[in-house]
């Protein structure tokens, strides 16, 4: 009942929307009617144009946050055990941080040359920033009296690291990861649209330019789609794990 | 401030000093705990009673002086020393089972996995936890949550046992029988016990000596030898003569300190 109340709005606008472009019998190289854009998407759906970009965008995001997540967890681990490295590398971070991924295309295309290797170096950059942050948070935030039992208790930094540190830290390195999840599908995307002949930003690109509105629309509301997806899957595996019945964590008051 | 001699002395506190930048926390601390004795440290906040008992498990080095275990300097967490903390929801591992978090203590000290199953199963029985192995802290109770914690300490086989005011945040009657549980077990295993508490009884129905503190800067004030009949009840202890004289004693010399 409440999905069909939230669909509602959308439906009411799209009728509006289609009704419109037949009223006004709307012939355009920048607008499509619903229906044709439905068309255009089984079309490109069909002849497995939008899978194997999509594909390709995916293997450039994913590859790309695992290279800056991975790293990211482990300089975040070592900056939360050795807080004289913290201190060391503050600067350097705060400098390098705000830097937007998109001025590093020119920078990338130069150094790395158009195809995969720029396209996962920068969704790499891009999301190795909030996982960094974040864990490096969640492990200055674990509680002193945790650590203390990992002293008395003589666990060499290894156990105190698998057996401590991360399950503790484990819920929030969960959230910074679906956050950089959407961050990598957002550069990849647009370094595609900006610069690199490959996946759906690529492909939209081409129909926006080759004046296909209906493709255009209809790559978007794709993207959108696999977007929301993604997060939907995090979301309900979040949940499983940690939320309050969650398997890895036991039960959680 | 020795304990009597027939007790061999294990941990000795020389002329300790401690501040936390120019403010000092303890004050020319002279203590001696003899071996499998129980002494309670009481005080008001401020007295450093916890700031003791965290040098003797090695997580603290005092400024000045000299903190003792069997002789040698502590320079460290020694495995022989088992710290309980007053804090369970943050003393246990909430993603471990109480089987799990008993069983770090053996993985700590890497006793093979095969042995570690049965060795769990005796110490929560111990405790009278044998029928929750498979829950987790936040299944269990206050009271069962500390049973967890005591059956962690003792799974390191310790010969002291530090406990930070670990019946503290406890409701009484969880209190008086985790009380007498801790006798109980001790009296088998003669663990020394060092004991941070500010509830005066407990430091007496507890304790062979009990240490009070003055506060800002921490200085040892009074020792007073409990000379009460062991086992102690609950009844019968809490109204022998030499109880309530203690108790008398004890509260004037808190109140002395508070005016």
């Amino acid at each position: 009942m409440k999905t069909l109340k939230a669909l509602l709005l959308p439906a009411i606008l799209l009728l509006a929307w289609e009704i419109a472009m037949h009223v006004k019998n709307v012939q355009s190289d920048s607008l499509a009617a619903p229906s044709q854009i439905a068309i255009a998407f089984k079309d490109a759906m069909l002849d497995g144009t939008i899978l194997s970009r999509t594909a390709e965008t995916l293997r450039a995001a994913l590859l790309g946050l695992a290279l800056g997540g991975g790293s990211a967890l482990i300089l975040s681990i070592i900056l939360g055990l050795v807080p004289p490295v913290a201190r060391l590398l503050q600067f350097t971070i705060e400098v390098l941080r705000p830097v937007p991924s998109v001025a590093l295309i020119p920078v990338a295309i130069l150094t790395l040359g158009f195809g995969y290797g720029m396209e996962i170096s920068l969704v790499a950059f891009s999301t190795f920033w909030p996982i960094l942050i974040y864990g490096h948070a969640a492990i200055t935030n674990i509680d002193e009296q945790m650590l203390d039992l990992a002293k008395v208790l003589r666990l060499k930094t290894f156990a105190r690291i698998t057996k401590i540190i991360l399950p503790a830290t484990l819920p929030r390195y969960f959230v910074a990861f679906r956050l950089a999840t959407a961050v990598s599908l957002i550069i990849a995307v647009t370094v595609e649209i900006a610069a690199n002949p490959l996946g759906i930003g690529y492909e939209l690109m081409q129909a926006s330019q080759s004046l296909h509105p209906d493709l255009t629309f209809a790559l978007v509301l794709w993207i959108g789609l696999v977007g929301w997806t993604l997060n939907t899957l995090l979301l309900f595996a979040q949940r499983r794990l940690f939320g309050p019945a969650g398997v890895a964590f036991g039960i959680q008051q | 401030m020795t304990p009597p001699a027939t007790r061999k002395p294990l941990i000795e506190f020389r002329n300790v000093n401690h501040a936390f930048g120019t403010r000092p926390i303890v004050h020319n601390i002279d203590l001696t705990v003899g071996e499998s004795e129980f002494v309670c440290l009481i005080g008001p906040s401020g007295c450093g009673k916890t700031t003791l008992l965290r040098m003797v498990g090695g997580l603290l080095t005092p400024s000045s002086g000299q903190v003792l275990f069997n002789g040698r300097p502590v320079d460290g967490p020694e495995k022989e020393i088992s710290f309980m903390f007053q804090d369970y929801s943050k003393a246990l591992l909430p993603w471990r089972t109480a089987a799990g978090n008993v069983s770090l203590a053996l993985e700590a000290t890497n006793v093979p996995a095969a042995q570690r199953g049965p060795r769990i199963k005796e110490l929560l029985a111990k405790v009278g936890l044998a029928n929750h192995a498979d829950h987790y802290p936040a299944q269990l109770s206050g009271g069962m949550q500390q049973r967890v914690q005591i059956a962690r300490c003792l799974a390191q086989e310790p010969s002291v046992l530090l406990m930070d005011e670990p019946f503290g945040a406890l409701d009484a009657m969880t209190r008086q029988a985790l009380q007498d549980e801790i006798l109980r077990l001790i009296a088998v295993s003669k663990t020394t016990v060092l004991f941070v508490t500010h509830d005066l009884e407990e430091a007496i129905y507890l304790g062979d000596r009990v240490v009070a503190l003055y506060p800002n800067p921490g200085r040892v004030a009074q020792v007073f030898d409990v000379k009460l009949p062991f086992p102690r009840d609950q009844l019968s202890t809490r109204e022998h003569p030499e109880f309530l004289r203690l108790r008398r004693e004890l509260f004037d010399f808190i109140r002395e300190g508070e005016a």
